[in-house]
C-alpha cells in the first residue's frame, strides 16, 4: 500500500499539492505514481515565472518504464523549481513528498485546492489503478 | 493463469515487483532496477531465467540435424563442453528465434526463448529428420550469475567445480553432478549461467544471496543487454528480419558452402541483391530517454525506427538499437521524441564493454 499523507490534496493525474504557510503551493508526484513509474531517470521542469492553468502540462517525468506528463493541480505562477532533480532524479523515488518536490506556485485562487481530491479520494483512484 | 518458476517464493522474499512476462510471473525489479544494473556492472548480481526453455537433443543424427536447423554451424564445436550462439531461421531467412546450442558428450542441449517456446517446439518437430529425439526439460531451473565479482562470490557455492568454471573460456561449460555451468550471459559482464534441477534452485539462490550476489530483475537485464549490444528476440529481431538485417551476420556460417541450413538460399539471395536494412546502435545527444518505436530521420527523410530504447545507467544517456535503411551512412541522425526532433549519433556496439563506456 502506498503512502498518501492526509494533509495533502491530490489530482487524479497523480500530483500532490501542499498549501504552505506563506500561501504558496508546492507540487510533486505521489508515492503511488513513483512506484508505478519505477526508477525516475530524467525530469523536465516548468520554466520559472510562467503562468500555468490547472490541468495543463507543467513538465515531464521519464522513468525506466515510460514518459509521463506532469499537470498543474491548480492555476498560478511558477515561483520555484527543484533544480536538484536534474542531477538527482532518483530523489523522486526516494522522497516523493519531501525533497522530491517539483515546483512551487503562487496560486491564482486558493479555492481551487478545495476542488482537488483528499487523501481518501485519491486512495480510491490509486487503488483502482493497482488492479 | 501465469506460470511460476521454482524461485517464485525467493522473489517475494526479496521484495520483488512481479510482472506477467509472456505468461510467466517474473521479477521486474527488487526496488530499483537502476541499482541492480550498477551492482551487476560493478560487483555481482543474479537473475532467475528459469522461464527459458531447455530442449535436449539426442540421437545419432542430432549433430547433422542441428547443422540444417541452425544458421550458425555446430560443427565449429569440435569437442563437448563448448557452446555457440545461433539464429534459427525459416525458409525466407526470417528469424524464428535465437538460442544457444551446447555440445555435450554424445548429445546436445538447446536453450531457447520462453516467449517463442510453442512455435519453436512445433518448428523443430516439423523439421525433425532421422534419429533425432527432442526432450523438453521443464524440470530444470536456470540462474544467471553475472558481474566482475560473480565467480569470486559464487566460489563457495561452486565448490569443487570452482576451478573448472574459472578455467572456462567464454561459451565453455562443465557438468558437475546435476549442475550444468556455462560461461555465458546476457549482460556483457563476466559470470556464468547454471542449469540445475528445479528443486535445488531455491537452495542455490539462498547460498548465492548469502555470499553477496544481489537479486536483479528483468528491468536491469534489459538495460544490461542493451548496453552490451545484445539483441532481444521479438524486439530487435523477428520473422520479418534476417540476421543480415539484425547485426547478426557474424552468427551465420556460410562456410562450408555445401551445408544446406534452413534459410540459406534466402540469405544468399539477399546478400547478392543487397541487404536493404541494418540494425545499428544509437545514442541520444540530448537529455532524455530513447524508446522503442521512435522514428529516426536523416535529411528530412524517415529512415527507420528504434527497435529497443532505454536510459543507460552506465552512460547516463538514452541509448537504443534502430533498424535503418542500409544506404544511410551518416553518423548524425535525428529522433522524433514526442514531437521534438533531437540529435542522435550512431555508436559502434557494444555501448559498454566490461563495465566501461566504449
Amino acid at each position: 500500500m502506498s503512502n498518501i499523507p492526509a494533509e495533502l490534496r491530490y489530482a487524479a493525474t497523480h500530483e500532490w499539492a501542499r498549501l504552505e504557510e506563506d500561501g504558496t503551493v508546492t507540487v510533486g508526484i505521489t508515492d503511488h505514481a513513483q512506484d508505478a513509474l519505477g526508477d525516475v531517470v530524467f525530469v523536465e521542469l516548468p520554466e520559472l515565472g510562467i503562468d500555468i492553468q490547472a490541468g495543463s502540462e507543467a513538465g515531464v517525468v521519464e522513468s525506466v518504464k515510460a514518459a509521463s506528463d506532469i499537470y498543474a493541480p491548480v492555476s498560478g505562477t511558477v515561483i520555484a523549481i527543484n533544480e536538484a532533480l536534474e542531477e538527482a532524479p532518483e530523489t523522486i523515488n526516494e522522497d516523493p513528498y519531501g525533497s522530491g518536490w517539483f515546483f512551487k506556485l503562487r496560486p491564482l485562487d486558493k479555492a481551487e485546492l478545495d476542488e482537488l481530491l483528499d487523501a481518501e479520494g485519491y486512495g480510491e483512484v490509486a487503488e483502482s489503478e493497482s488492479h | 493463469m501465469t506460470e511460476r518458476t521454482p524461485l517464485y517464493a525467493e522473489h517475494l522474499a526479496a521484495g520483488a515487483k512481479m510482472v506477467d512476462f509472456h505468461g510467466w510471473d517474473m521479477p521486474l525489479h527488487y526496488g530499483s532496477q537502476v541499482e541492480e544494473h550498477h551492482v551487476v556492472r560493478k560487483a555481482a548480481g543474479m537473475f532467475d531465467v528459469s522461464h527459458m526453455t531447455v530442449v535436449d537433443v539426442d540421437g545419432s543424427d542430432a549433430g547433422d540435424w542441428l547443422r540444417r536447423l541452425l544458421a550458425n554451424d555446430v560443427a565449429k564445436l569440435e569437442a563437448s563442453g563448448r557452446a555457440l550462439y545461433s539464429a534459427m531461421l525459416n525458409e525466407d531467412g526470417g528469424i524464428l528465434d535465437d538460442l544457444i546450442a551446447y555440445r555435450r558428450d554424445g548429445s546436445w542441449r538447446l536453450v531457447v526463448n520462453s516467449a517463442t517456446r510453442e512455435a519453436d517446439l512445433a518448428w523443430m518437430a516439423a523439421q525433425r529428420r532421422g534419429d533425432v529425439v527432442l526432450t523438453e526439460r521443464p524440470d530444470l531451473a536456470m540462474i544467471a550469475v553475472q558481474g566482475p565479482h560473480a565467480l569470486a562470490r559464487a566460489g563457495k557455492w561452486l565448490g569443487d567445480a570452482a576451478a573448472a568454471v574459472q578455467g572456462l573460456k567464454p561459451f565453455g561449460f562443465v557438468e558437475a553432478g546435476d549442475r550444468f555451468i556455462a560461461r555465458t550471459g546476457y549482460t556483457g559482464e563476466d559470470g556464468f549461467e547454471v542449469i540445475l534441477p528445479g528443486d535445488e534452485a531455491a537452495a542455490a539462490w539462498q547460498t548465492l544471496l548469502a555470499a553477496g550476489v544481489a537479486p536483479a530483475g528483468l528491468g536491469a537485464r534489459d538495460t544490461l543487454r542493451l548496453e552490451a549490444g545484445l539483441n532481444l528476440y521479438g524486439q530487435d529481431m523477428d520473422e520479418t528480419a534476417t540476421p543480415l538485417e539484425s547485426n547478426l551476420a557474424w552468427t551465420v556460417a556460410f562456410k562450408p558452402p555445401e551445408r544446406d541450413f534452413i534459410g540459406r538460399a534466402a540469405l544468399t539471395r539477399q546478400r547478392e541483391q543487397g541487404v536493404p536494412r541494418r540494425l545499428v546502435g544509437v545514442k541520444l545527444e540530448a537529455r532524455g530517454v530513447l524508446r522503442r518505436g521512435q522514428q529516426l530521420s536523416y535529411d528530412g527523410r524517415v529512415i527507420g525506427e528504434l527497435t529497443s530504447g532505454a536510459f543507460s545507467p552506465t552512460l547516463g544517456a538514452g541509448i537504443g538499437f534502430a533498424r535503418i535503411a542500409a544506404d544511410v551512412d551518416a553518423e548524425q541522425l535525428q529522433v522524433d521524441m514526442r514531437g521534438k526532433a533531437l540529435p542522435v549519433a550512431r555508436v559502434k556496439l557494444p555501448f559498454v564493454r566490461r563495465g566501461e563506456g566504449a
